[in-house]
């Protein structure tokens, strides 16, 4: 079974309220900056829990946040 | 580069510096007798003993020195805290630096199984281990600039 791409929408969300910088939302949901730049880059997938954190930091549902990429074949 | 790459890299080069100013160090020392008398195994006995104390201290200070010119040079602060991605590098470079360090044993007892003398067992035991520490460091560079 291959690996799923999951992509993220971190970065718009983190301007639509209120152009929240990076290290607010690791604040927020207690990692480090460089994981919130991992995650956002699509480096690094976040444990559910951690995604269920981010999701709530911005009071979205999951799948707001986080999203499958498939891919075209 | 973060400040998790950077102490990768003063952690790799700090591993290979006090491992050969210790070997160097400690060769100088080594018993001129049968390689199996029993003076030979006290050299190797003590060589392993006295080394555990001095790497922790130096890697302390090495870490310290790190951080203070770190904050010198970048006015970056260590990050306050580990998180899931800190921990999930850490244990993948400790399995594969223990795979490492396992190959490196099995090669030092069939060393042994070959007949040749218990120096060159320990010399493979004590180079397994460093290149294991070296893959850990240089792992977790890899894990933090290319992604887990």
């Amino acid at each position: 079974m291959s690996k799923l791409k999951i992509g993220n929408n971190i970065r718009r969300l983190r301007f639509e309220h209120s152009e929240m910088t990076q290290q607010e939302l690791a604040d927020r949901v207690s990692v480090t900056r460089q994981t919130i730049i991992a995650i956002e880059k699509g480096d690094y997938a976040p444990s559910l829990e951690l995604a269920f954190r981010i999701a709530q930091s911005f009071n979205v549902r999951l799948e707001e946040v986080f999203f499958i990429i498939h891919n075209p074949e | 580069m973060s400040y998790q790459e950077r102490q990768s890299l003063v952690s790799l080069i700090s591993s290979i510096l006090i491992n050969t100013l210790y070997a160097a160090y400690m060769a100088g020392r080594y018993p001129q007798a049968d390689p199996y008398s029993p003076e030979v195994f006290h050299f190797w006995g003590s060589f392993f003993l006295i080394l555990i104390p001095v790497t922790i201290v130096a890697k302390i200070v090495s870490y310290i020195l790190f951080s203070i010119l770190n904050a010198i040079a970048t006015r970056e602060a260590e990050p306050p805290i580990t998180d899931e991605r800190d921990r999930l590098i850490e244990l993948k470079s400790t399995r594969s630096s223990l795979y490492i360090f396992s190959l490196g044993f099995v090669v030092a007892m069939a060393a042994l199984v070959f007949s040749l003398p218990p120096a060159a067992m320990f010399i493979i035991l004590l180079c397994s281990g460093l290149v294991a520490e070296m893959f850990s460091d240089i792992s977790q560079f890899f894990f933090y600039r290319r992604g887990v």
